[in-house]
């Protein structure tokens, strides 16, 4: 065993985000760690790393055996001596600079000069032909036929996911490279090479935890697999037993699912809102092509694994982010990067970033409900002597009604909604989309980050709205177990494009496969949709 | 309860307005033992209070628009000047000259402000140094209109004939404290400009409609988060020209309004500074770089010209006789100083 996490627990101020997790990678394995976004890895990694988010937060509980050894690892960079290196995700490279000083930064072979006799090492001129031998040798042991001296800006993205894996190879005795997320970038091809990198890594000796939700890959690569789901550690599978099925139903797993809603839609239902090949540029949750339909009176889910596109739809639609497509509601075209005209179709969106988007901070809970009715709709204005002047009486009157009915907290409607808890401030969210009076609400991610009572207030809240109000609403939600709570079709998203539309009750099979991309043709799953 | 209350009105009065309102009393006092002549110190003050006030007041737009103070207030303020000089050169007077020129004023407030706008929307968030180097820039720029432009009206050009206007130029005769004298009294010794202080309180009345009508509400919202603004199909641009012309406008009108109260007209390189008085007085008054009301203009621009007109005798007498300038120049760049340091989070 190169690396034993054993027993590991840590909370976020009550919040248990790992409960005893055990984690072991064989010395010279390529061990995979998968799990829904939330399940924990990135939690269970920053412990691995010592990272200060950990310490600052008040540490956790378990241990963490090195090559037999216990060890306390409290700074990345303990982590890094004893030779555990890590590929980010995110690149974190200098793009004017060379490969190989990227690769070499702050490590640099030097030879003494006359200047640095006198001054000291930090005046030794560089040593190239002795860098360029180095990286040379890290990158031929990828196989890849980069020239280092090449600059990084330019490189294609799979490169320089190589350029960075060159990187922790080149710190000399490096045992156990953790991947996080590496293929999520690439293409197909350039995938395929990393995972042959990977392979060649391993005859050398070097273990790999490698972090993925591309299942297909994970089987094809791995030796063993460590699955996690909720904080917890559902299975560990070796390299034979795993298959694509299986992972995915022990991914999305069997959770409390208990109906909050009666669903009693009709199984057709005529559409109200049509998209034909919608393509939305969000950074990070980038749109491709998604044609589908929307049922008037359903409840409608997108699920997908974060940065498959999922949130995109949402903000496409209402012409938050560039979009081209075609999008009907009700028969009539809706003209797209034009929120005006979205609105005015009568529909709103509930933003995910509440925070961002969705409110006026450092202005009272009574505008934010009322801004958005007013500024397109022309509520809550009267006119004096030919001027739009602020009807603050029936300003207030809609906010304090909206107050009532959607149980807001709050010291009054003047307070600002910068102090509200999370859930009041995603209550008035939904109060000044309701002002705007819609037929179709979309609401993205509307639990994220309040706490456990708000959440089921919220749910309700949305189910009441479609059943007494007969909004139809379009939920999208990284938590699966919501979406199956409250939702008549779960639609899901896969690199963009539209994995498959299944009724709520669907299979965790169904729904992990379509969530990890795996089923059998890109559109194999369609029941359910009309 | 009340206790919290008490406290926390003392915080939410602020630091900045506490030390200053302690320093105006610290002076009234100090003049009063010195046996100064009161009833004039506050008849200085109010003259003080409107002939400055609208120029204050063109802060607010700018900075509930998110652009911050606006610290190009001399490119405003020259229109005025222009709008001053225009009506003298064609020898206009009384209240004619002071119309005319406050229409001329505005006409090319609004037209720089819109132009300066075109600017503004390039640099979103550095407004406030592009502004104060723009302001800077327009008033050498300036410089060589004042010499070259064809005036020809004697009371205006160098006493020796060719062209060229002077560096001061006296409005005697012309709309000399025109507002100042209208409907003016004397209550105990204290000389009231009603015409200055209602001309000032209907320009808040302006403002304060301005704020609360559908396009006020709307510039709010691009200041305080404009990617909310663009969610509700807003044209970011769009508001924050239209608060760049209206700061602009009222910087020309008030301009005028202050210099029918100093009774000159003032060229060259005077407008220079005055940006920083104005953003000095509104942030005395609580505003921070983010946020104003109309309170904060009245209540900081009081307190501003109050000070340097009682600290001007009281130093005079008690050291030399610069001592008020220095202390306006320390007070105002202080107060900016402190205002930039200060975080916004507690803006709330």
């Amino acid at each position: 065993m190169i690396l034993e996490m054993r027993n590991i627990s840590k909370d976020y101020a009550g919040n248990r985000v790992l409960k005893g997790v055990n984690l072991a990678v064989e010395e010279g394995e390529i061990h995979s760690l998968i799990g829904e976004n939330g399940a924990g890895k990135s939690t269970l990694m920053n412990v691995l790393f010592g990272m200060p988010v950990i310490r600052n937060t008040g540490g956790f509980t378990g241990e963490i055996l090195f090559d037999g050894r216990n060890v306390d690892i409290s700074s990345p960079k303990e982590a890094m001596k004893l030779g555990i290196g890590m590929v980010h995700q995110e690149f974190v490279l200098l793009p004017g600079f060379s490969v190989l000083e990227n690769v070499k930064l702050n490590r640099e072979k030097t030879k003494p000069n006359f200047l640095s006799r006198v001054f000291g090492k930090k005046m030794e001129t560089l040593d190239y032909p002795a860098m360029r031998r180095d990286v040379r040798a890290a990158l031929d042991s990828l196989e890849v036929s980069i020239d280092e001296m090449m600059p990084v800006r330019g490189l294609p993205v799979g490169y320089m996911q190589f350029v960075e894996i060159a990187r922790e190879l080149d710190k000399s005795k490096i045992r156990l490279l953790v991947l996080d997320e590496p293929t999520a970038v690439l293409t197909e091809s350039e995938a395929d090479t990393l995972l042959g990198a990977m392979r060649r890594l391993r005859e050398k000796g070097i273990s790999i935890l490698f972090i993925s939700h591309r299942l297909t890959e994970v089987v094809a690569v791995s030796d063993h697999v460590t699955i996690m789901r909720d904080g917890e550690l559902v299975d560990r599978l070796s390299g034979g037993e795993a298959d694509v099925e299986r992972l995915a139903e022990l991914m999305v797993g069997r959770r409390v699912t208990e109906s909050v809603r009666e669903r009693s839609v009709p199984e057709t239902g005529a559409a109200i809102l049509s998209v034909r090949n919608l393509r939305v540029h969000m950074p990070g949750e980038e749109v491709r092509d998604v044609s589908l339909e929307v049922r008037r009176g359903e409840i409608l889910g997108f699920a997908g694994l974060a940065g498959q596109g999922k949130v995109g739809i949402a903000n496409g639609i209402m012409g938050l982010y560039p979009a081209e497509g075609d999008v009907t509601k009700d028969g009539r075209a809706v003209p797209l990067n034009n929120p005006r005209e979205a609105m005015n179709a009568k529909m709103a969106l509930v933003s995910e970033d509440r925070r961002g988007v969705g409110l006026l901070l450092d202005q009272s809970i009574e505008l934010n409900i009322a801004i958005r009715a007013m500024q397109t709709q022309g509520k809550f204005l009267k006119k004096i002597a030919g001027l739009n002047r602020i009807d603050a009486a029936a300003m207030r009157a809609h906010a304090a009604r909206m107050m009532r009915d959607l149980d807001i907290r709050a010291g009054g409607e003047g307070q600002h909604t910068r102090r509200l808890s999370g859930g009041n401030q995603q209550k008035v969210c939904i109060a000044a989309a309701l002002t705007l009076s819609p037929d179709l609400l979309f609401v993205s991610e509307p639990t994220r980050g309040i706490d456990i009572g708000a959440k089921k207030i919220v749910l309700d809240l949305l189910c009441d709205l479609n059943r007494t109000h007969g909004v139809t609403i379009v939920i999208t939600s990284s938590e699966l177990a919501e979406l199956r709570a409250v939702c008549d079709r779960i639609a899901v998203i896969y690199e963009g494009r539209l994995a498959g539309i299944v009724p709520w009750n669907a299979s965790n099979r169904e729904l992990g496969l379509l969530m990890a991309g795996a089923a059998k043709d890109g559109r194999a799953s369609e029941r359910g949709a009309a | 309860m009340r206790d919290g209350m008490v406290s926390r009105g003392l915080r939410n009065f602020g630091m900045a307005r506490s030390v200053i309102v302690v320093f105006l009393v610290y002076l009234l006092a100090h003049a009063f033992y010195l046996g100064l002549p009161m009833g004039q110190l506050f008849s200085s003050m109010l003259v003080r209070f409107g002939m400055n006030g609208i120029l204050a007041l063109a802060m607010i737009p700018t900075i509930q628009a998110g652009m911050g103070p606006n610290f190009a207030l001399p490119l405003g303020i020259i229109c005025g000047l222009v709008g001053g000089t225009a009506v003298i050169e064609l020898n206009l007077r009384g209240a004619t000259a002071f119309a005319a020129a406050i229409v001329v004023a505005v006409v090319l407030g609004a037209a720089t402000g819109w132009l300066y706008a075109l600017l503004l929307n390039r640099v979103k968030g550095q407004e406030m140094t592009v502004g104060t180097y723009f302001g800077f820039s327009i008033v050498s720029l300036m410089c060589i209109f004042w010499t070259l432009a064809p005036f020809h009206n004697k009371e205006m050009i160098w006493p020796y004939g060719g062209t060229g206007l002077r560096n001061t130029i006296t409005l005697k005769g012309w709309f000399d404290r025109i507002l100042d004298n209208l409907w003016s009294f004397r209550v105990m010794g204290v000389d009231i400009p009603t015409g200055t202080l209602l001309f000032f309180a209907l320009f808040c009345l302006l403002m304060w409609m301005f704020l609360r009508s559908k396009t006020g509400v709307a510039m709010t919202a691009v200041g305080n988060n404009p990617r909310f603004a663009r969610s509700m199909g807003l044209d970011v641009d769009r508001y924050r020209l239209i608060a760049s012309v209206v700061s602009n406008a009222l910087a020309a009108v008030g301009m005028l309004v202050y210099a029918q109260s100093f009774g000159f007209l003032q060229l060259y390189q005077a407008p220079l500074f005055m940006a920083f008085f104005a953003v000095a007085s509104v942030l005395i008054g609580g505003a921070s770089m983010k946020r104003i009301t109309l309170s904060h203009v009245l209540i900081g621009n009081f307190l501003f010209q109050s000070v340097l007109v009682v600290s001007m005798p009281v130093a005079n007498v008690v050291f030399s006789d610069n001592m008020s300038e220095i202390l306006r120049i320390i007070i105002s760049n202080g107060i900016i100083l402190y205002a930039l340091t200060r975080k916004e989070a507690d803006a709330a």
